[in-house]
């Protein structure tokens, strides 16, 4: 069943990230994007992460999203126009993303530690009490750090829109 | 395999239940509103309109499915499928009630209890903001897309309120599980106050639950907050151009929010299952009584029926309720009524202040809303959590 329901779950979650990128309208790309999010939090779910596979819905699939959407929704922005390909991509480019993809795997086997067997549900640790703990005693210099980031991104946009419009 | 076999069951009973009282939800509004306007409302199908929301489902199902032909057709059918799909969802978190023994078998009465249920919850209802904004784009037409662009950044708005005043009582209770949070309301001060979360010391969170209900309103997209929709500015708002099935989806998802909201709303601040009062004082009797009362009003209204029919509905309605009565009677009965009872009864009345208020207030104008969301809402909340983490810490 877990097995089963792996396969279903990254399957639909590479199948989303590839029709991400071939459509060309950007409302169906962003559903795509959306459908990655959500699937990579089941699959969060299946191994026993429940917070943090709802913190990754709440974080990306609600709020980062919707800004996405809204944007586009605003703009109503139509179809990319498609320009034909030229030839040297069109014959190189297949094999090119080959090659990447190979060196990323062997620099990720590499850097990744030994693999020690993955169980389905066997990740403990991750519960809302585990991750806060860590937020506010081993990164907590991190966590702040990004909150000032954030505010400060916040506060450049406010600036910015408050500009008058010549 | 039991865990299976349970589970199916446990989820057709809940489904079963769920979906019977969202068409009948639609019947109670429509009834409560036409009384607050002082006229009978659905009256032809059935005594008193009884069987309305049985013609309308068929009514629904028939009509002719019509999709225009300047719309954007694969999303178009995608996002009532999307605003059901994740409305109805969350269902499966709520506690009904504790523990309990059927036949042997020991099992919660709810459908899952996730340590995370509460953040579970809130994920799913951010994501069912895509079903009325797809559907309103889809659409092609300019009066939905006014609506689902306000509904997105209307319900964007208000879930920060929203989720601060569900943190809030969080702090009280030290858990997400929803059945856990339950339970750490039960126990009474005094011996007769409940230690529901509104009430709890050393901070009682009632001004969060005002707050929660507030940016509830604007959450399923109710008046006074029901921009995305307003009759009156944008025809039907993101619902315009569906019919048939289609628009009973949105129609049916907005009935489950309400559903929905009104059970966190229950679990979190008015004690879940939890009785109102102690069973020393007899608590365990009060559902009997009720009923018992309501045959009786029954039965004296049939004794002074002036039109024939009458003479028939009210007593068999009466016999119905004394039935009831005499359930709830059974003590062998009450762990598995008596939680559920309470339940429904403070869900219930959420529901009914949800509809109480559509039918008195008039609609906000969109720049008040969101003015009203980030100036007042949002700096009252997180006001009030300080007040209450800071309560907290010193008292612990």
């Amino acid at each position: 069943m877990d097995v089963f329901l792996f396969f279903l779950f990254a399957a639909i979650a590479v199948g989303c990230a590839v029709n991400l990128v071939l459509q060309t309208h950007p409302i169906s790309s962003a559903i795509s994007l959306i459908g990655v999010m959500v699937s990579l939090a089941a699959l969060y779910l299946l191994l026993g992460a429940e917070f943090i596979a709802a913190a990754q819905v709440i974080v990306y699939a609600g709020a980062i999203m919707v800004l996405f959407i809204f944007v586009i929704m605003l703009l109503n922005t139509g179809s990319e126009e498609t320009e034909p390909v030229n030839a040297l991509s069109r014959f190189l480019g297949l094999p090119l993303l080959l090659v990447m993809v190979g060196l990323l795997s062997v620099v990720m086997l590499d850097v990744a530690p030994p693999s020690q067997e993955v169980r389905f549900g066997s990740f403990t640790g991750g519960g809302a009490a585990d991750v806060g703990l860590l937020l506010f005693t081993k990164y907590l210099l991190p966590f702040e750090a990004t909150s000032v980031l954030i505010l400060i991104a916040i506060l450049g946009a406010v600036v910015l829109a408050m500009r008058e419009v010549d | 395999m039991d865990f299976f076999l349970l589970t199916i069951v446990k989820a057709a009973i809940i489904a079963f239940i769920f979906l019977t009282t969202l068409a009948y939800l639609q019947l109670l509004e429509r009834k409560v509103i036409a009384h607050i306007q002082r006229r009978p409302g659905p009256y032809r199908v059935g005594p008193h309109g009884f069987l309305q929301p049985l013609a309308d489902v068929i009514k629904l199902i028939t009509k002719e499915d019509v999709v225009p032909p300047h719309v954007n057709r694969t999303f178009y059918i995608l996002a009532p499928f999307f605003a059901v799909f994740f409305a109805l969802i969350p269902i499966c978190l709520i506690p009904f009630g504790p523990q309990v023994e059927i036949f042997g078998i020991t099992t919660l009465m709810q459908l899952t209890d996730l340590p995370v249920g509460l953040v579970m919850v809130l994920a799913i209802g951010s994501i069912g903001i895509y079903g009325i904004a797809l559907g309103g784009w889809a659409s092609n037409n300019k009066y939905s897309l006014l609506g689902s662009l306000r509904s997105s950044a209307q319900m964007v708005s208000y879930e920060l309120a929203l989720t601060i005043a569900i943190a809030t009582p969080l702090l009280l209770a030290n858990t997400l599980s929803l059945q856990e949070i339950t339970q750490a309301q039960s126990g009474f001060y005094f011996g007769f106050l409940p230690r529901w979360h509104i009430f709890q010391m050393p901070w009682p969170q009632i001004f969060s639950f005002i707050i929660f209900v507030i940016a509830a309103f604007a959450e399923t997209n109710r008046l006074p907050f029901d921009m995305p929709e307003a009759e009156n500015e944008l025809i039907g708002g993101f619902h315009t151009e569906y019919s048939s099935m289609k628009f009973a989806g949105f129609f049916m998802a907005e009935y489950a929010g309400i559903v929905t909201i009104c059970s966190i709303g229950t679990v979190l601040f008015l004690g879940g299952y939890n009785p109102l009062f102690p069973p020393e004082l007899g608590s365990n009797f009060v559902p009997a009584f009720l009923f018992l009362g309501g045959a009786a009003i029954l039965f004296f209204h049939a004794l002074q029926a002036e039109r024939w029919r009458d003479k028939i509905t009210f007593p068999l309605f009466g016999v119905v309720f004394l039935g009831i009565a005499a359930i709830f009677a059974v003590p062998m009965l009450w762990p598995y009524l008596l939680p559920v009872f309470w339940f429904v009864m403070k869900a219930g009345v959420l529901i009914f202040l949800f509809i109480w208020v559509r039918g008195t207030l008039p609609r906000f104008r969109y720049d008040q809303l969101m003015a009203f969301a980030w100036k007042f809402l949002f700096p009252i909340a997180l006001i009030n959590l300080i007040i209450t983490s800071g309560l907290v810490a010193v008292v612990s």
